[in-house]
């Protein structure tokens, strides 16, 4: 079932330029997502790919000189501002990077959740002490700090979970404990979205990966494609891969395009090898190839 | 016509602002004292054509003598502001640079300083100045520099612990050298609007001051003067005569306050603006 | 491991930067570093590795001469780190937009050290363009490239790169980490790259000194 479905989301800025003229910055164009119900999606890309933003369009708390364009959709269902509202933080829950999310002067128990049953059933699933929910937030350590954060994102009964950039931070043993928790809401029932730069963590926990470039989707692909760079659709996905540094460490000359510096037709173009003359005319739509999505005319 | 964006209003109003508060000003200095000596022919008129805020019991026109008191308001603000401004800046920079005990110690001071009505004080200080123009400048400057320091101690606190301060460090460049590249391009716009929004503050002071009695001497053509002279008017139903002074007061301290905002909302970052 | 160095050696260990027993707590907190060792030879690449919170950034700052540890000493070439002037250890940092004056030009911020050449420029892909633009108007990854020029003065010897790709996407990493391996190796300086990946280590250096527990540095 799809929890949440963005299609051919696009976000503009009303910024100002030099001196007193402004103008519309585009950050997100022609953008498309699907989190399924009891599936993770991951959201891979850079930083200036629109992953941030994206999840403010979702959670509708974008500041006031943004422009929507396209349709978000949960369960079907238009996702209105009122909807937003209505969703948000009960069954549209966020859990955000960090402590300073957290009031620094409540009781980490209070801000769980009222309901003294609901945070001792959650710590309990937890790990944490149920003395913790008497401590503030400078009390607790790092990775107690992100347990709070799931517990408190959890305590609404969320049918959709939007984790920002969860591991950065932490050891490699507390970011996969992190990911077991995201997994196991997952494999209870409810959709997972997990923004993240961490492609390696992505492959081994999510279902499927989205891969983001210059605030558009170019790639979305079942995780185990990102295993070899060969099942991989889309130019930038390959050249993603072959940066890691576990598989070759090459990067690709060029950088990415930052807002207001778009250019015409397919956002890849100017650095990708396999270019041909239609790329230079409009953003490729997606299109299924291989059991996978990919927005490139070439990609076979 | 298109419809102006916030930006570029704010810096057409500002300018609009300014233009008013100078023409104040000058106008003020350039009136000759005749336009405001005795003319009994004229005595206790209400406002007309001719005299838009009427005259006093001298026959003076109210609208030439509100003039000349602003502007004189204004010179006494610019000076005590400006005063002012400076002691902020030596002891927030004292604060923040000598750090320990001497930040400590500022800040206690400040503290105490704080706890004193600011009126008391200045009357205090005047007083012991022997009253008259001097002593009230010394008193409104000494007395307004309080929260501007604040600021600038923790404006220079937060970049002082920037990491590009510490690269220039590492290049071996002097204090002097950082503070002049680094510090003082954060700091001056502070300054600068902070500067400006302590002169409502000295204003008001100064004609409050004055209009008690421990200001400006009776004969300065100061807003306060005409306001304490007005008041024994008042029963007797020529309210103009302190009505369009004091209106005046309240619109032209208005008016900086504004102009301080908008010069801030200027200097931001563009990217907090919409 | 060959750390441990011959003290009638060290006394002349000519381009080397060692680190010997360094003791480290902030104010009077717990030690973090407890009798540390290291040493870096001109031209070797060595990598620091260990978790967030290891007190990995700590080293290198101390290594760099930002922070006087509470015991031990850091030498260069056999002699105390200089305590005044430019610094020959020079500290790039994790997060470049922190690193850089953001109401300055970045022309200006890229020659408060020295005036870099145009080869150097060129070499690590920096745009004559980008001379006139603000920080807020470059990525991460371009800015790094000035934090990256504006530390290669003449009298660096050595550069410690703090997690200097930690925020970039995987791609400008490896952009990034060839072009100041390159850099490194013409110049024949040391570095010692500080990163929580054991992937990328291996990547970039020769030799991997690990953090492996938060209270007991390593040196086996």
């Amino acid at each position: 079932m799809n929890a949440l479905e963005v299609k051919n989301l696009s976000l503009e800025f009303l910024m100002y330029d030099g001196g007193f003229a402004r103008r519309y910055l585009r950050v997100i164009s022609n953008l498309n997502i699907t989190a399924r119900a009891g599936e993770m999606l991951a959201v891979a890309g850079s930083s200036g790919s629109g992953k941030s933003l994206l999840v403010h369009a979702i959670l509708g708390i974008l500041p006031k000189n943004a422009r929507v364009e396209g349709g978000m959709t949960w369960f079907g269902e238009p996702l209105t501002p009122a909807l937003q509202k209505k969703l948000r933080g009960r069954e549209m829950a966020f859990v955000p990077q960090s402590v300073t999310y957290l009031d620094p002067l409540m009781r980490v128990g209070r801000q769980v959740s009222r309901d003294k049953a609901v945070v001792g059933g959650l710590f309990d699933r937890y790990h944490l002490d149920a003395a913790v929910a008497r401590q503030f937030p400078h009390e607790l350590s790092g990775g107690m700090t992100r347990r709070v954060l799931i517990s408190a994102a959890l305590a609404g009964k969320p049918r959709l979970v939007i984790a920002d950039e969860p591991t950065p931070g932490l050891s490699p043993h507390l970011a996969e404990h992190a990911m077991k928790h995201f997994r196991e809401l997952a494999d209870a029932g409810a959709a997972v979205l997990l923004i993240t730069h961490d492609l390696e963590l992505a492959v081994r926990f999510a279902d499927e990966i989205a891969v983001f470039y210059a605030g558009t989707t170019v790639e979305t692909a079942k995780a185990s494609d990102f295993t070899d760079e060969n099942r991989l659709r889309h130019p930038y996905s390959r050249a993603l891969w072959r940066a890691m540094p576990q598989n070759g460490f090459k990067p690709t000359v060029g950088v990415q395009p930052y807002a207001g510096n778009l250019p015409d037709g397919c956002l890849y173009a100017p650095r990708c090898d396999m270019r041909s003359p239609e790329c230079g005319q409009k953003i490729p739509p997606p299109r299924a190839v291989r059991g996978g999505e990919v927005s490139c005319y070439n990609a076979r | 016509m298109k419809k102006l964006n916030r930006r570029t209003a704010a810096a057409i109003i500002a300018a609009a602002i300014l233009a008013v508060i100078l023409a104040i000003y000058i106008g003020g200095a350039l009136l000759p004292a005749a336009a405001i000596d005795a003319d009994f022919s004229q005595k206790g008129l209400p406002p007309s054509p001719g005299h838009i805020f009427g005259t006093d019991f001298l026959g003076r026109d109210m609208f030439v003598r509100t003039i000349k008191g602003l502007s004189l308001s204004l010179t006494v603000g610019a000076v005590a502001s400006a005063i002012s401004a400076v002691i902020a800046l030596a002891v927030g920079l004292t604060a923040a640079l000598g750090r320990g005990i001497v930040d400590h110690a500022v800040n206690w001071f400040i503290d105490v300083f704080m706890s004193v009505p600011h009126t008391v004080l200045i009357i205090l200080i005047s007083v012991a100045l022997s009253r008259g123009a001097a002593g009230m400048l010394i008193g409104v400057a000494v007395t307004h520099w309080v929260s501007l320091a604040r600021i600038i101690r923790g404006e220079v606190l937060q970049i002082r612990s920037a990491q590009y301060i510490a690269a220039a460090r590492g290049f071996g460049k002097s204090r002097l050298w950082i503070a002049r590249r680094h510090v003082l391009p954060h700091l001056l716009p502070q300054f600068f609007v902070g500067l400006i929004l302590l002169f409502p503050h000295a204003i008001m002071h100064e004609s409050g001051l004055t209009f008690l009695g421990f200001g400006l001497p009776p004969e300065r053509p100061a807003i306060g003067i005409i306001l304490a002279e007005s008041m024994r008017y008042i029963s007797s139903g020529a309210i103009w005569l302190a009505i369009f002074p004091g209106v005046s007061l309240v619109i032209l301290v208005l008016l900086i306050d504004k102009l301080g905002s908008l010069v801030r909302y200027l200097l931001e970052p563009r990217e907090a603006q919409m | 491991m060959q750390d441990r160095i011959d003290v009638s050696k060290a006394a002349r260990g000519a381009g080397m930067l060692e680190a010997r027993e360094i003791v480290f707590a902030y104010g009077r907190g717990r030690d973090i570093l407890k009798g540390f060792n290291m040493s870096v030879k001109a031209g070797e690449r060595v990598a620091l590795v260990g978790p967030s919170g290891c007190g990995k950034s700590t080293l290198a700052q101390i290594l760099a001469g930002m922070l006087r540890p509470k015991s031990g000493e850091v030498t260069i070439d056999g002699k105390p780190l200089p305590k005044k002037g430019f610094r020959p250890v020079q500290l790039i940092y994790q997060h470049p937009e922190k690193a850089v004056n953001p109401r300055l030009k970045l022309g200006k911020t890229l020659t408060e050290a020295s005036s870099p050449d145009d080869a150097l420029l060129a070499a690590l892909g920096i745009e004559k363009a980008w001379m006139d633009r603000y920080p807020a108007e470059l990525s991460g990854g371009e800015l790094q490239r000035f934090c990256i020029a504006r530390a290669l003065a003449p009298e660096t010897r050595f550069i410690i790169a703090d997690e200097v790709s930690t925020m970039l996407d995987v791609i400008t990493q490896a952009q990034i980490w060839e072009l100041l391996c390159d850099v490194v190796s013409a110049r024949g300086l040391g570095l010692i790259a500080v990163t929580h990946s054991a992937a990328l280590a291996e990547r970039v250096s020769e030799r991997i000194i690990t953090f492996d527990d938060k209270n007991s540095p390593p040196i086996k």
